[in-house]
């Protein structure tokens, strides 16, 4: 038999609030992203993307009730993460201004997850870290706020790799970077995923982003997954949901009279 | 479609005095501004949003205006006094922020704030502004304008917010719009519908606009003439559909290090930034 697909989810829902009140914000989503590869979730805001990749790693409110099945090379992931799971799965967010502590060094940031892990050589660690995403040195003893967004969004990738994770979950990495630090950082993570055998799950409303990182993509909207696909297919627009042909036709420019022929995709 | 010019920039410059000695963010800029959609694109600190700014006067207290020429309509933007300034802001131009959860008042409905947006600027009676507020509403392709106006800003989506805000904009049927970024926070489809609505007001009642923002895929496909912003300088300034073969460095980097959906998954060019650009 093969071998079992890094990340594998199931029939996934995750339903906030209760009774009444309830909002079922992921619903029945399934998919599965093989070993080494970067798999894309899409979709417009409120379509569960970022709550699916939060579902993996485990960051939903405690409050929020989670069904299905998520299995990370074979194994079933129970209802809590456990630090040896944290060890193997990572996570970077869409921020960088809000991700990094703000009084604490670069060192501060990079030093304490290898710690937490109890890991060795903390100090060469976080000087290859650094070098990694092509920093130098002298930018350990900076604070948040004396990074550029480019540089901060680096040092967030830093964080996540310092540990040695196998799978990175990818929260709009670049969506708050201008394009020319996105060509940067997108570079930066593209390198370290081949260098390393990394697996991502990248969310991001940018289809051109997603298009250029990952191999496979779902498209999602009100919380389901309308159609998983390959990268080829996009490209070629061999799409099968009229809302992801709108949804490519859309990111592909202004075009005045395709706006007339928008449709509304109810839930 | 290029009478005379509704505005012309003559050297704009925009220098802000801080700790550390005056900073010039927009570092004499010029153009004219016809009946047409002009776009403005640039990265973060290029100088893009602070020249929009400027030509209403719109500058941080620590900011200073000067140029050698700034006129709307005959009128000296840099000489006119506040009330001048006054019936011009709002009236005449008019400016689109990004974000609307920002720019909306949140304690005061949607109604009230189109209603008190063209009564400022005119003498309607409350019943004709009223009716001029749905009749807007309607014009932005908002199917239940009589819902949406007794409604508050939280209790619309952000798509829907950032057509009450282009309702708010051009009730005073301004001569001039500058919408910095009108787009950016909505979802891409979203983002079309409130482009065609911009696009039917330059064509159906020849506003001009003034369209900043930073996605030069977008501006390529939807303005008439771009200009490029770098370090506080115009670059380059081209039609718009000749934009994918811009001649400048600074622009074709831009370009090339996009990522694209027909693209290859190879690395991205990186844009090698030549010191001169900022001369």
């Amino acid at each position: 038999m093969s071998v079992a697909p890094m990340i594998q989810v199931e029939g996934l829902d995750v339903i906030f609030g209760h009774g009444s009140r309830a909002f079922r914000a992921v619903r029945q989503v399934s998919f599965s992203v093989e070993a080494g590869t970067s798999y894309g979730l899409v979709g417009e805001s409120g379509s569960g993307k970022t709550t699916v990749l939060r579902a993996i790693g485990g960051l939903l409110a405690e409050s929020a009730q989670v069904r299905g099945v998520i299995r990370l090379a074979g194994e079933e992931l129970g209802a809590h993460r456990s630090r040896a799971f944290r060890r193997r799965v990572q996570m970077v967010f869409q921020d960088p201004y809000g991700s990094l502590h703000p009084r604490h060094t670069v060192d501060q940031i990079l030093g304490e997850p290898a710690r937490v892990h109890g890991l060795d050589r903390v100090d060469e660690r976080i000087r290859r870290a650094l070098k990694e995403v092509g920093l130098d040195s002298s930018f350990r003893f900076r604070y948040p706020h004396q990074l550029s967004g480019g540089q901060r969004q680096r040092v967030a990738v830093a964080r996540a790799l310092i540990i040695e994770p196998e799978i990175v979950l990818l929260d709009e990495p670049t969506s708050a970077l201008d394009v020319s630090v996105q060509a940067e950082v997108l570079n930066v993570l593209g390198r370290l995923r081949r260098e390393h055998g990394l697996t991502y799950v990248l969310v991001s409303h940018n289809l051109a982003v997603v298009s250029h990182m990952c191999d496979a993509l779902a498209v999602m909207q009100h919380g389901a997954v309308l159609e998983t696909l390959d990268v080829d297919q996009m490209r070629t627009g061999v799409l099968v949901h009229p809302y992801t042909r709108q949804l490519v036709r859309a990111s592909r420019g202004y075009d005045r009279a395709a706006v007339e022929t928008l449709e509304e995709f109810d839930a | 479609m290029k009478d005379s010019p509704l505005l012309v920039v003559e050297d704009l410059r925009v220098t802000f005095d801080t700790a550390r000695g005056p900073v010039e963010a927009v570092r004499g800029v010029s153009f004219e501004l016809g009946r047409e959609k002009l776009g403005i694109v640039g990265e973060s600190g290029s100088g893009k949003s602070q020249t929009g700014r400027a030509l209403l006067g719109l500058i941080a207290r620590n900011g200073r205006i000067d140029a050698k020429r700034l006129s709307f309509d005959g009128i000296d933007l840099l000489d006119a006094d506040e009330r001048t300034m006054r019936s011009i802001r709002g009236a005449r131009i008019s400016m689109i922020m990004q974000d609307p959860k920002f720019s909306l008042n949140p304690v005061i409905s949607v109604g009230k704030q189109i209603v008190e947006a063209f009564r400022v600027h005119t003498r309607a009676s409350k019943r004709e502004a009223r009716e001029r507020a749905l009749a807007m509403l309607s014009a932005v392709r908002i199917r239940n304008p009589e819902h949406v106006f007794d409604a508050y800003p939280h209790e619309v989506s952000g798509g829907m917010g950032q057509r009450i805000m282009i309702a708010m904009m051009m009730i005073p049927e301004p001569d001039i719009i500058i919408a910095d970024e009108p787009t950016s926070a909505l979802d891409v489809t979203v983002q079309m519908q409130v482009l065609a609505i911009l696009d039917d007001m330059v064509s159906e009642r020849g506003t001009g606009l003034l369209f900043i923002s930073h996605d030069l895929n977008l501006v390529a496909s939807f303005c008439d003439r771009v200009l490029v912003m770098y370090a506080g300088r115009i670059v380059e300034t081209i039609a718009a559909r000749d934009l994918r073969s811009a001649q400048h460095p600074y622009t074709r980097g831009l370009l090339n290090c996009l990522p694209s959906i027909d693209g290859s998954s190879a690395e991205l060019p990186v844009l090698a930034r030549d010191p001169e650009w900022a001369l």
